[in-house]
């Protein structure tokens, strides 16, 4: 599987890594490297935009209530300040908590389910009735209560919706990790001596690498739509600070006078979400070529 | 079959217990749920404030109020609300019934229009329909709920104000139901409510469809290429009773799963969908609740919510049965 004929007249042949073939069947996604690229420009724009942008999201222009025009290219609100500014410091906050969230739900996620799977017996059980109590609570619901006690800070509502999240990966690891653990290699790695510690991190958790990826890019996705909504519900991130998700709320009660300050940060957190899933659907083809059928 | 209901459910319990006393032990030890009170001018006098701690058991430390509100919910009481003039059971009880006529309709819309185009998408690989169906797919699966719910709303609006008439009225985009009927029957109240059920279901099932109609699709291509499938076709049986009978009876097994798990996030969209469209229902109650820190509504409404979830998995479970004969509960 993982050598392939490059010259088929001078009969050699070339080794390839696993991930050079991952990164070979991406490549040729034409709709996820699009993505990548796509996505790589909206992060490049959030930060560097903001820098170089004459406005910064603090800054009250003395137009209030302006359409977009080429002095407010996104418009401004009924105070002044530059609609660009706020959705390009809007946009780093809802990358920067999506990002984290992927982030905490797949470290944790993973130890969770790894631990769980291989084990097995009580410890499993244990731990995947404990996965049962998140999954039967409506998450939004969870995370409201949660960050009404300790939320506000950006950090805090990513630990927040990433630590619920986690439960569900834990779930998707752990089914897994049991179909790797009967497996001869395992046994193997076991009849030589290696501890539990080691044939977890060294041997089922490399092995699961493929869904891990693939889930911790759709998590960036389910993040950034979870942290906008907790945040227009009023318990994600708080003014002063600014999230998509809050400038959407703040421009609820306008949108027919203000319909600008509704529309783009809602279009980036859509542009967001669906390059992410579109890169996640082109790791998943390339991780896992069986699930796709005869690509034309 | 009755047995092993009886079973899951009784399995169930110390689940939703367990959960309760985290929820309890987080939301108890978050602030002080009289911080109103002590905070008016002129100042409450401090015996109402002793009074109001004792109705709300805060004279006992959080363990015990844990208990005490245990021993409550087993005689089916709720517990008192922050807000004295307030019945949590009374509340809840009527907020739930507004809320779950939304949810359950949203999911049987999502599921018919999941299945539709899933097994249209899937036997029609690759054509124009299934790229459309895919673009579709996608696009509202990054769309935050919030987002469309307004965006629709604005739309209903400005259906109704298209024809220069601001008294004629297409869509209801306030609350769950009219306040003030000039003709209050029952046939009324009834094409009333599901008048103001139209945009908030259309927004919550579309957000919800997506991803079911990825996953149908899935499902169906993954029958339609398995070799029983084609037995069926190479023994004379018309396609179309193929795709009905043999494939897609098999191919509505995963998503019956994934609906039951998803139906907790229904129920957090519903939340948001409710908020948007002035509803009072559970979401504006768990709202309310957790920015007056009323803990006991909170618990109620996370208990019903568990409840109705597990309920939900249950009959789940108990369908696959019906779908797929070689599983059997016993």
């Amino acid at each position: 599987m993982s050598e392939t004929k490059e010259r088929p007249g001078m009969g050699e042949i070339k080794e390839r890594t696993q991930f050079q073939i991952v990164r070979t069947r991406f490549l040729r996604h034409r709709l996820a490297v699009g993505s990548l690229i796509a996505f790589g420009l909206i992060v490049l724009i959030a930060y560097g935009g903001a820098a170089l942008w004459k406005y910064s999201h603090t800054d009250i222009t003395p137009d209030n209530s302006q359409p977009p025009s080429l002095a407010h290219p996104f418009g401004t609100d009924s105070i002044g300040h530059d609609g660009l500014a706020q959705v390009l410091r809007g946009m780093q906050q809802s990358i920067k908590i999506a990002l984290l969230v992927a982030l905490i739900a797949t470290g944790v996620g993973t130890a969770w389910g790894a631990v769980a799977g291989y084990f097995g017996r009580h410890v499993d059980n244990l731990l995947m009735r404990l996965a049962d109590l998140v999954i039967i609570l409506p998450a939004i619901a969870v995370a409201a209560a949660m960050a009404a006690v300790g939320g506000g800070s950006w950090w805090s509502i990513a630990l927040i919706i990433g630590s619920l999240a986690s439960a569900s990966v834990s779930r998707v690891i752990r089914g897994v990790v049991l179909s790797l653990r009967e497996q001869d290699f395992i046994e193997a790695a076991k009849a030589l001596g290696a501890s539990d510690l080691r044939i977890i991190t060294r041997h089922l958790v490399p092995n699961a690498l493929g869904p891990l990826i693939v889930n911790a890019t759709i998590l960036v996705a389910v993040g950034i739509l979870a942290e906008t909504a907790l945040s227009f519900l009023g318990f994600g991130v708080r003014t002063p600070d600014i999230s998509l998700g809050l400038l959407i709320n703040q421009a609820e009660g306008a949108v027919n006078t203000r319909p600008w300050l509704f529309y783009f940060p809602g279009v980036f957190i859509i542009l967001i979400a669906l390059t992410i899933n579109f890169i996640g659907d082109g790791l998943r083809d390339a991780f896992d070529p069986r699930q796709t059928r005869m690509r034309r | 079959m009755i047995a092993y209901a009886i079973r899951r459910l009784l399995v169930s319990i110390p689940v939703l217990i367990v959960s309760s006393f985290l929820v309890f032990a987080m939301i108890a030890n978050s602030g002080d749920p009289l911080e109103a009170l002590r905070v008016t001018n002129p100042p409450t006098p401090p015996e109402t404030i002793a009074l109001e701690a004792k109705r709300l058991y805060l004279d006992l430390p959080w363990y015990e109020r844990y208990w005490v509100w245990l021993t409550n919910i087993v005689q089916g009481d709720f517990g008192p609300s922050v807000n004295a003039r307030e019945d949590i059971n009374a509340e809840i009880w009527s907020r739930m019934w507004v809320t779950l006529r939304l949810v359950l309709l949203a999911m049987l819309v999502a599921l018919i229009l999941a299945i539709l185009v899933g097994v249209t998408s899937a036997v029609k690989q690759y054509s124009k329909l299934d790229y459309t169906a895919t673009f579709f797919g996608f696009l509202f699966l990054a769309t935050p709920s919030f987002w469309l719910a307004i965006l629709l709303k604005e739309l209903g609006i400005f259906a109704n104000q298209a024809d220069g008439d601001p008294e004629s009225r297409i869509f209801f985009t306030y609350g769950e139901r009219s306040v003030f009927l000039e003709d209050p029957t029952a046939w009324n109240q009834a094409v009333d409510v599901a008048g103001h059920m139209i945009l908030p279901t259309i927004s919550l099932s579309l957000i919800t469809f997506a991803s079911w109609s990825r996953f149908q699709r899935a499902s169906m291509l993954e029958v339609l290429s398995s070799d029983y499938i084609r037995l069926a076709r190479a023994k004379g049986l018309r396609w179309r009773k193929v795709l009905t009978r043999h494939g897609l009876r098999t191919a509505l097994i995963p998503l019956t799963t994934i609906s039951a798990l998803d139906f907790a996030g229904i129920l957090g969209g519903a939340v948001i969908t409710e908020t948007i469209f002035g509803w009072h229902g559970m979401g504006q109650y768990l709202i309310d609740s957790i920015r007056t820190r009323d803990v006991y509504a909170l618990m109620a409404w996370l208990l019903l919510a568990g409840a109705i979830v597990i309920i939900v998995n249950l009959i789940a479970d108990l369908l696959y049965g019906v779908l797929d004969p070689r599983i059997r509960h016993e």
